[in-house]
């Protein structure tokens, strides 16, 4: 009976370890493919990538991955990873470019779980929600949607996918602006 | 047994979803498009028709004492499986279906084939089995995801038809449970008529 139930587990286990052997790579690459393609998206133009790094967020234990792009040697924006918990159904990733200014120049949605045909929409392939941010600075742009007193126009009946979606980027330009000393 | 049967049982007569109410939790929580019904239909498949292949081929082995440990075992790794196939091949897919992926681990119907069918039949009729299971199951789900889909999103394989927002109802969990309970009801009618 032991005998039995511990060959099925090793048998499963070998055959576990070689689908994973298999796949590692590809996973790898397909993660790799995203973070790049978002990052290409938000910062359009850079020629060469810095190492990625992190950043504390300024009102969560979490930290922030920041891509400092380049375009002939000298700094031209910076990628920012950014998220907020409390989505509509939980967590968020959103992707944000600054330029040296700390203007958004533009946002991607890493990953999201939100409603679809609602919150969904914050995604910039769905609907021109996220289009908004693009150029705004959010030192005076308040990054708060209209029904709380600031300038960002909601999505239909996904208000709280709106508030997560505002608050990651405004936790990514305080990160920002901690990390690169206000604008340069 | 006659295996066209043991094949088209799965689809209406004994469908898991429609008949056997089997396994619902992620049938009204991803099917909110006919793609995420499609994508899970399969995944499901796969789990359902490998398990019982390994069940049936060792159900002489495994005593009745351990028999459902073995079998978690096995549907696990299966499932564990199609999760790194999907996140490497089709990330797309994976990712809108989420944690609705690993939990087929404790869906009722792989455990349940398993139990009911796979460990008193041969290899051939349990393939078989799996596979009309898998695909009843499939279809159950891309049907009901594609009446979502149309109704509250007016797309279809998330091709859009129509401008504008459709009924939104349907893209949150009680049009689930609506849609969910008109198939029971045409599905019932379809097996009376037989």
């Amino acid at each position: 009976m032991i005998i039995v139930l511990g060959l099925i587990t090793a048998i499963m286990g070998v055959l576990l370890g070689y689908v994973y052997n298999v796949t590692k790579d590809p996973i790898a690459a397909v993660q790799k493919e995203k973070i790049n393609k978002a990052i290409q998206e938000v910062v359009p133009g850079f020629d060469s990538l810095s190492e990625s790094y992190r950043v504390a967020a300024l009102n969560d234990p979490d930290s922030l991955t920041f891509f400092d792009c380049y375009k002939n040697g000298e700094w031209m924006g910076t990628a920012v990873e950014t998220f907020d918990k409390n989505g509509f159904s939980g967590l968020i990733k959103i992707m944000v470019g600054f330029n040296t200014n700390g203007d958004i120049i533009k946002t991607a949605t890493l990953k999201h779980s939100e409603t679809p045909g609602l919150g969904e929409k914050m995604d910039n392939k769905k609907s021109d929600f996220s289009a908004q941010f693009s150029g705004k600075n959010p030192d005076t742009f308040k990054l708060t949607v209209k029904k709380d007193g600031g300038e960002v126009d909601a999505i239909t009946a996904a208000t709280i996918s709106s508030r997560a979606y505002c608050r990651s980027l405004d936790r990514a330009y305080q990160a920002f602006k901690a990390q690169k000393g206000g604008v340069q | 047994m006659n295996q066209w049967k043991n094949f088209t049982k799965g689809l209406i007569k004994e469908n898991p979803i429609l008949v056997l109410v089997l396994g619902t939790c992620p049938t009204l929580a991803v099917t909110t498009s006919a793609v995420n019904g499609l994508g899970m239909g399969l995944a499901t498949t796969f789990v359902l028709v490998m398990s019982n292949i390994f069940i049936s081929l060792l159900k002489n082995l495994i005593s009745d004492n351990i028999r459902i440990p073995a079998y978690i075992v096995i549907i696990a790794a299966f499932v564990t499986i199609i999760d790194l196939v999907m996140q490497a091949y089709l990330p797309d897919i994976h990712e809108s279906l989420g944690i609705f992926i690993p939990l087929i681990v404790v869906n009722c119907i792989v455990l349940g084939r398993a139990e009911a069918f796979a460990n008193k039949n041969n290899v051939l009729s349990s393939t078989v089995d799996g596979l009309g299971m898998g695909l009843g199951f499939a279809l159950a789900l891309t049907v009901m995801g594609s009446i979502r889909e149309i109704l509250g999103s007016l797309s279809i394989f998330g091709y859009k038809f129509a401008e504008g927002d459709g009924i939104l109802i349907f893209v949150l969990a009680p049009g689930a449970f609506i849609v969910f309970g008109f198939l029971m009801a045409i599905a019932q009618k379809l097996i009376k008529k037989k």
